[in-house]
Parts: structure tokens; sequence; C-alpha cells
């Protein structure tokens, strides 16, 4: 089975970037989060992948409002990151392996029944260098990265997402490359407004309900106005959440969810899915 | 109104080197090139992040444009609520997609 591993997890800046702000009371539980990270880079390494597929919602750093896909796909030989001041983030900059080849193959594939926009040239943001940071640290894994409009709208409507899943699903099954697939987005939250921190428990316990019980008529039926009321505008980020269970085709069996490091802003989120 | 430009703007001094180097040069003569109004070059000069947060621009572009400036993760966070009261709710962009433009910063206090 070529899609030999999907999850998802949480990418906001401050996981690494402020991660010294954490209050003393809370360095555990964000320890804690840590160490559930990097039990999910073991799951994954024990998948034997050859490569990592990241469907994330980039923050305006390939793309911006002059020109917005609603799905994009990397192509390059290498990515370089984080395109943020290194200080910033908590990441030093690095240069990270893709695979063009396998791209071309699955970009084809793609576009026959989604238009998929390619890109040759890539710089990852925290969206995606922040979940490599932990998923793969060494970066020597080829990643070809996604990116779904998630921030400026018009967005790509969820029902979209979820049938761009299925598609990648039917293109992972074609190649013989053994594929881990990773979204990386939301839940709920305000990141970078003057709400920033706020978390919605219920709505959050509600997505998150509906995810790990493979419930995609729950996950694609908020309208942009219920989420970004009840979620905020990262809410929109559920995007890749979406996708990421349209491809797995199946419920979570492993997940972590603490909303008890609001310097992080966002209820940091992981999760894996079963592959049926 | 020019949101988009002014978006635009801060875009490319995040994310393209030789902008950002006109950044540090000469500012003037970079914000001749976009298409601006007098109260949105005078917020991206001052800067006042706070009424560039109520013009509409938004946070993931805002929030590395005031460490330009030597603005603290928790001084952006304030100055955008401050931005608020001295200037009402933000009018246009993403955040005033729903609720006429409201923070949800009052309610939170
Ligand atoms: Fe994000």
């Amino acid at each position: 089975m070529p899609l030999v591993y999907a999850g998802v997890c949480s990418h906001a800046p401050g996981i690494t970037g402020r991660k010294h702000l954490v209050d003393q009371a809370s360095l555990s539980i964000r320890d804690e989060f840590y160490k559930k990270f990097d039990e999910m880079r073991q799951q994954i390494e024990s998948t034997r992948p050859d490569a990592m597929v990241v469907v994330a919602a980039e923050h305006f750093a390939n793309f911006f409002m002059d020109n917005m896909p609603a799905f994009c796909m990397g192509m390059a030989d290498f990515y370089d990151g984080p395109i943020e001041d290194e200080k910033w983030l908590g990441i030093a900059k690095t240069r990270i392996p893709g695979n063009p080849e396998l791209s071309l193959r699955l970009i084809k594939s793609i576009m026959q029944e989604v238009d998929l926009a390619y890109a040759q040239e890539w710089k990852f943001d925290h969206g995606i260098i922040v979940p490599l940071h932990f998923l793969t640290p060494k970066y020597n894994l080829p990643v070809i990265p996604v990116n779904i409009n998630c921030q400026g709208p018009p967005l790509t409507p969820l029902h979209r997402a979820k049938i761009f899943g299925e598609v990648l699903r039917r293109t992972f099954d074609e190649v013989p490359e053994r594929i881990a697939l990773i979204g990386t987005g939301g839940i709920s939250h305000w990141p970078c407004t003057p709400d920033s921190g706020k978390i919605n428990h219920d709505w959050d316990a509600r997505f998150l309900n509906q995810f790990l019980n493979h419930d995609l008529k729950g996950m694609t039926s908020y309208s942009d106005e219920e989420t970004y009321t009840e979620a905020g505008q990262g809410g929109f980020e559920i995007r890749t959440f979406i996708t990421v269970s349209a491809a797995a085709n199946g419920p979570g069996d492993w997940h972590y969810y603490t909303a008890e490091l609001p310097v992080f802003a966002v209820g940091c989120t992981l999760a894996r899915l079963m592959i049926n | 109104m020019s949101l988009y430009y002014v978006q635009k703007l801060i875009y490319q001094i995040n994310r393209d080197e030789n902008i950002r180097r006109r950044f540090d040069e000469n500012f003037n003569d970079l914000l001749v090139d976009y298409e601006l109004s007098d109260e949105e070059i005078h917020a991206l000069k001052k800067p006042d992040i706070g009424l560039l947060y109520v013009l509409g621009v938004n946070g993931q572009l805002l929030m590395h444009y005031a460490p330009l400036f030597g603005i603290e993760w928790f001084d952006y966070l304030a100055a955008m609520k401050q931005g608020i009261e001295e200037h009402g709710p933000v009018r246009a962009g993403l955040y005033a997609m729903t609720g006429g433009g409201k923070s949800f910063a009052k309610e939170n206090e």
C-alpha cells in the first residue's frame, strides 16, 4: 500500500519560536507535547516512507492575492526554509530535499481531476518547517509540499478539499513509492490578532471528534462565516485535516490534544489516521 | 482604500530581499511604487501597528512587519488592541468578514 502513513499536526510558529515564553507551571505540558511530536516521528519512520507529502496552509510566503491557487504542489529539487527570521521562529535556515520526478508523476495524475497549480520554487514558512523540525529533524527525507488556500478569501471550498484528498489517495496508490501524508493546521485559533491565545475548546472537541470518526460530512458542513466567528481565521486551516481524512479514508487511532499552551496560540493537536 | 497594496508592500518587504533593502535604505522612495492613501503611508511609516490592523492588514503579514521596528510579541498584540480603541473596528479585509468588523478583543476581556 503506497500510502503508508496519514496524520495531522499543528504548525503554529510559537511552538518553536515562543517556547521560552511558556509559563513555568506549563513547562511539563510543553515538554509532553514535544515528546508526543517525537512519538509521531517514530511512528512515521517505522513505516519507512520514501517521501513525505505535507499538505499545508501557508501564510503569504509564496502565494499572495496577486495570483492565489486553490491547490498547489511543489515540483522542486529542494526547498529552503524557514522563510521567517530564524531567531523569531527558533529554527535555523536549512535546505530540504524534494523529489521532482515523483512530484511530476503525482501532479500529472492529480491534474486529470483537480486544477492543481505547481511550483518549481517554494520557500517553506512555519506552516511546513515547524512540522518538519519535529517529524524529520535531520531533513533527510524528501518532502513534497502541497498548499491549500486557507488564508486569502475566497478560500478553497471544504468539499473541494475532500475531493482533493480522494484524488491524492488514488494518485498515491498508482506510484511505487511509500508515501507519508501529513496535514498541518488549525484547529480553532486567532493567530497574530488581538485574540492570539484564544481557543474555542468546544469547537475543537466537536471538530476533532468528527475528524477522529472520519465524519467527512460533518467536517465539510461548516460555512466560512461560522468558522470565522466560532473558530477564528485559524479555523480555516481545517481544509488540511479534511484532505488528509479523505485520503486516509479511516478513523483516528492515535491522538494528542492540549489547550493548555496559550502562548503557542493554538490547541496543540497531533493525530494519526487508519488507512483504509 | 488600498488595502491590497498595503498588504502587498508588507508581503514584499517580508519576502523579497531587494524590496527589503529598498525599505532599509529609502522607505519613502519605495512607497512611491504603491497605490497608497495618506493614512496608509502614515500608518506604515510611523509605524502605527494598531491602525494597520484596523485598516485590515492580515496578522500573518503584520506580525512580521512589527519586529522590523523592534516591536516585541506582546507589544505587538497590545498595539492591535490599542488600535481598535483608538480607531474603531476593523474596516476591511478578513477581520471585517463578519460582525461588521468587530474585534473579539472586547468580548475576550
Ligand atoms: Fe497556520
